[in-house]
């Protein structure tokens, strides 16, 4: 090792990083849990202590159960198209037989990655629109114009369109993901498999599949804690509504504290929020040991 | 001869499961693209043929949606989120890197618990932060500025970053450094004559992961700045909707324009950008 003149020189190259988050992600987090013990205003000078009082009107507040529910059907949703159906969407891309169409399709398929949320959000607003939406005039063109409904007017679907939206965007991202990962799995497995007349079917799950398992545990990860988090899909869109059917945690938490201006209630329902996500980033701290050293 | 024969079978099943296989990937390309295509066509409709044309193409293509697009707020929208973008970007590969240097460089106590106080960063959620964010800001006078936007974004780009550069640093020989501090090479100086040269594919990475995040960013853009002359792109497009009501090709031809630099960006960067979120999301 090279000896040290200056034990002060690499404090003095941590120090502007150190301050950033120290600012404006760690107080603000411990002031979080402060203030979801007051009641307060935007403007207000003071805030008046109510103690966990927030918290038991968490457990009351009827959209706060809706809302977790809406972000549970998130999460599941997800799992389901962004882990299983992208895993087995990369793998096909993967397949030699595919060689030629793969580097078109992969882009095309990864081309609403690129695309602002605001600009999809806003794009599908179109599509779901009653009068001049594609979605309804492509259900009439196929002769199904009794399925043709309101999407984001209709409280039962509501919730279901803003999902589906998100699908559509984020498939592109977690399949790249997992090209990725496949494109590194040492070609001799497979051809071992191959002299063994293993069919592709088998191959997918004895060789791929136990391959990826890391990657395929990152995005599980990544793909529930998102859902916890989800904002600006429900926002842009229908707001949470109608009523508050299509209401996530994230958009209560905005209308609680900027629209309705409960701040302290809004920051018990942020509380809520990283509980929930903590709880994942633990286990996936544990489980892909990013803190370790090497 | 057996195996001959149940090969050739085996050929004409794969065959039909291929093509049906590869039919299922041009619906979904369709699913993909049509809607996007639907959204370029009709930002050069006027409101009529929205409404009552779904599919055509124009009759009369009306270019001018553009420009109408852009000197209605568009331009304004574009080019704060050029300066917040920029300035992001050069903050956090400047802090980010000067981090990593002194992480890769150097062991004690110290460093350790930087390390574990940055690895926590990456868990942490903007949305939790949102309110005593607010207050923050308010209370520095920075609310409804640019600086609002740019501040927030660099430290919650700052974690990841400086894992990326961190784990590229430390791929670098010592070799290098000795023989530069035996030249009599300040600290510094190998920071920016060795380490940062040689670490130009990593920065690329950072650059774009941080353009992707501060260009697309929609949560504190719409709720730390009111001003709609300071506004994003993001959160800019949504009061641009409000104010057109039903000027709908105007209002596609803005989403356009907005999604125009992205795409660009990406299209000659793709490999940083899947390179850095793969990397990113093993990390994170």
């Amino acid at each position: 090792m090279v000896s040290r003149k200056n034990k002060w020189i690499p404090f003095l190259f941590l120090l502007p990083s150190l301050l950033f988050l120290g600012i404006f992600i760690y107080i603000p987090l411990i002031q979080n849990f402060y203030n979801s013990l007051f009641e307060f205003s935007v403007f207000s000078q003071t805030k008046e202590f109510v103690g966990l009082k927030a918290f038991k009107n968490l457990f009351e507040d009827q959209i706060v159960t809706t809302a977790f529910i809406n972000n549970i059907k998130y999460a599941v949703i997800s799992v389901l198209f962004q882990v299983f159906f992208a895993l087995v969407l990369a793998a096909i891309l993967e397949d030699k037989l595919f060689r030629r169409a793969a580097p078109v399709l992969r882009i095309i398929y990864f081309v609403p990655v690129m695309i602002s949320i605001s600009v999809i959000a806003l794009l599908f607003g179109f599509i779901y629109n009653p009068q001049i939406g594609i979605l309804n005039s492509f259900l009439e063109l196929i002769g199904l114009e009794n399925l043709a409904k309101p999407w984001l007017g209709n409280s039962t679907t509501s919730i279901y369109a803003v999902i589906a939206m998100s699908q559509w965007q984020s498939i592109g991202f977690i399949t790249m993901l997992f090209i990725v990962a496949i494109q590194k799995i040492p070609k001799e497995l497979y051809e071992a498999a191959d002299i063994d007349g293993a069919g592709k079917i088998r191959k997918f799950f004895n060789i791929t599949v136990p391959q990826v398992k890391e990657t395929m545990f990152v995005n599980l990860l990544i793909t529930v804690t998102g859902s916890m988090l989800v904002f600006n899909e429900p926002y842009i869109l229908t707001n949470g509504g109608p009523g508050f059917s299509s209401m996530t945690l994230a958009v209560h938490m905005y209308q609680e504290g900027f629209v309705k201006d409960n701040m302290g209630y809004a920051s018990a329902i942020a509380t809520l929020i990283f509980i929930l996500t903590a709880i994942f980033a633990v286990i996936q701290i544990k489980v892909s040991g990013t803190g370790k050293e090497e | 001869m057996m195996f001959k024969r149940r090969n050739h079978f085996g050929n004409a099943a794969s065959s039909f499961s291929r093509n049906i296989t590869f039919l299922g990937l041009i619906i979904f390309s369709i699913i993909i693209l049509y809607p996007l295509y639907w959204m370029v066509i009709s930002s050069l409709k006027s409101y009529d043929e929205i409404y009552n044309n779904v599919w055509g193409l124009p009759d009369v293509w009306h270019f001018e949606n553009y420009a109408t697009a852009w000197s209605l707020g568009i331009s304004s929208y574009f080019l704060n989120s050029v300066f917040v973008t920029g300035a992001t970007i050069i903050l956090v590969v400047l802090i980010g890197s000067m981090a990593a240097f002194a992480l890769s460089r150097y062991r004690s106590k110290w460093i350790d618990v930087s390390l574990y106080m940055i690895i926590g960063g990456l868990m942490m959620n903007p949305q939790v932060a949102l309110i005593p964010l607010f207050e923050l800001l308010t209370w520095m006078d920075l609310i409804n500025t640019r600086w609002a936007l740019i501040l927030i974004y660099v430290a919650y780009r700052l974690p990841l970053t400086i894992i990326l550069i961190r784990a590229f640093f430390l791929s670098i020989p010592r070799e290098l450094e000795e023989s530069a501090i035996i030249d009599g090479c300040s600290e510094f100086k190998i920071y920016t004559k060795i380490y940062l040269p040689l670490s130009i594919p990593i920065l690329i990475t950072t650059v774009v992961l941080t353009a992707y995040f501060a260009w697309n960013e929609f949560l504190f853009a719409t709720v730390f700045i009111d001003s709609n002359d300071l506004k994003t792109i993001p959160s800019g497009l949504m009061n641009f909707r409000d104010a057109l009501r039903t000027d709908w090709g105007v209002l596609l031809s803005g989403m356009v324009i907005a999604s125009i630099p992205m795409i660009i960006l990406l299209i000659f960067l793709q490999k940083y950008l899947v390179r850095g979120l793969s990397e990113g999301s093993v990390k994170g």
